[in-house]
């Protein structure tokens, strides 16, 4: 498969000494943001992967460590945030102005 | 072949929603999307379980597909509009099997359901019938699809595309980010081949770019326009995309997409590999 799972959830299965996970969610006017398109930029600035966020405004992605942007992409509005990921759960929030 | 008759905008294709002769057709791996909300009077197929063969990895045969055609309600001569999630990766991936089976009028809505989202265009989920046709394929048409006996005997004399993003290019990762890293192939590439990621072609919105700046990509990362080409990605659906664009957009000639992809060659024992 290379469609994306659903987004947000447990983390069952997943095994934390191996994956780097980054995952978190779309916030915009105090309310998590659904249906947002969340892509995943390497170092260098180019598309790695892209997901559509759950109804509770979730996003995830599996990568590497190292340096990675987040960009979302909304109706309502986009935002952006660098993020420095190591093995395990790295966490962020993607906040629409 | 040109722009204009394999790729309809979202204004044309929410114009002509409903016309005959048209039979708009949405593709994802997870059809939920659909399930959700879709075009107005569109059908649905899984990738997975509409378009593989059930228990070897391959497509349905010719047979198979014709049952499943005829059971969608979409003849022969009907135009079929295709649209899905993933920056119409699926989508781009079901013009491309259309095509093997020989269906004469496939489009593509340019964007797909991201667009049409973004756009905040209108979806509906009413249950979609259509009346069962006797739909007809042709034989497989192999001059548009590479195996991997061709993919070797390439290394070194043709444009081979790798359309991965760079960090599945140099085996830093071995799939997409939004799947886990869990996978039995080696990391790398074929040998030879050149790094020009589907996400290139494409704007933000899941449009593709102008033919000129299509031509100035290709073109700038080494593309031979003198040799044939052969492009992959993982699972054979992102490279779907740029056969798309090499072959449909730029009328590039002799273009195939190898689908059986990194997943099979960076399983193949013996072959050589980069990194």
């Amino acid at each position: 498969m290379c469609g994306a799972p659903k987004q947000g959830g447990a983390l069952a299965g997943v095994d934390l000494s191996t994956q780097t996970v980054i995952q978190g969610s779309v916030w915009h006017d105090g309310s998590p943001v659904a249906g947002a398109y969340v892509r995943l930029l390497d170092a260098t600035d180019e598309f790695t992967a892209e997901v559509v966020t759950s109804p509770e405004g979730e996003f995830r992605f599996f990568a590497a460590p190292g340096q990675w942007t987040l960009r979302s992409l909304s109706p309502v509005g986009r935002a952006e945030r660098s993020i420095a990921a190591d093995v395990g759960l790295n966490e962020t929030t993607l906040a629409i102005a | 072949m040109s722009r204009s008759d394999v790729l309809v905008t979202a204004d044309w294709a929410q114009e002509n929603l409903g016309a005959p002769g048209l039979v708009f057709v949405e593709v994802d791996e997870d059809t939920s999307a659909y399930d959700g909300g879709h075009l107005e009077g569109a059908v649905k197929l899984d990738w997975k379980t509409d378009l593989q063969d059930p228990l070897r990895r391959d497509f349905l045969d010719k047979g198979a597909f014709e049952s499943l055609l005829s059971a969608k309600g979409i003849s022969n001569d009907d135009t079929v509009v295709l649209y899905g999630g993933n920056n119409n990766w699926f989508a781009a991936y079901a013009y491309w099997y259309f095509k093997i089976y020989g269906h004469g009028d496939v489009k593509l809505v340019d964007g797909g359901r991201k667009k049409w989202e973004l756009d905040g265009r209108p979806l509906s989920k009413d249950v979609v019938e259509r009346p069962a046709t006797q739909y007809s394929a042709s034989e497989p048409d192999t001059s548009i699809r590479a195996f991997r006996d061709e993919v070797v005997a390439s290394i070194g004399s043709k444009n081979i595309v790798d359309v991965r993003s760079p960090d599945e290019f140099s085996g830093k990762i071995l799939a997409p980010a939004h799947l886990p890293q869990e996978q039995s192939q080696k990391g790398g590439h074929v040998p030879t081949a050149i790094n020009i990621p589907w996400s290139k072609a494409a704007n933000e919105d899941g449009t593709f770019k102008s033919d000129a700046d299509l031509e100035k990509l290709y073109a700038e990362q080494g593309f031979d326009d003198s040799k044939p080409t052969i492009a992959y990605c993982r699972i054979g659906e992102r490279s779907s995309h740029t056969w798309f664009v090499l072959r449909e957009l730029l009328g590039k000639s002799d273009v195939k997409n190898y689908d059986g992809s990194w997943v099979e060659y960076g399983s193949l024992v013996g072959v050589p590999i980069e990194k």
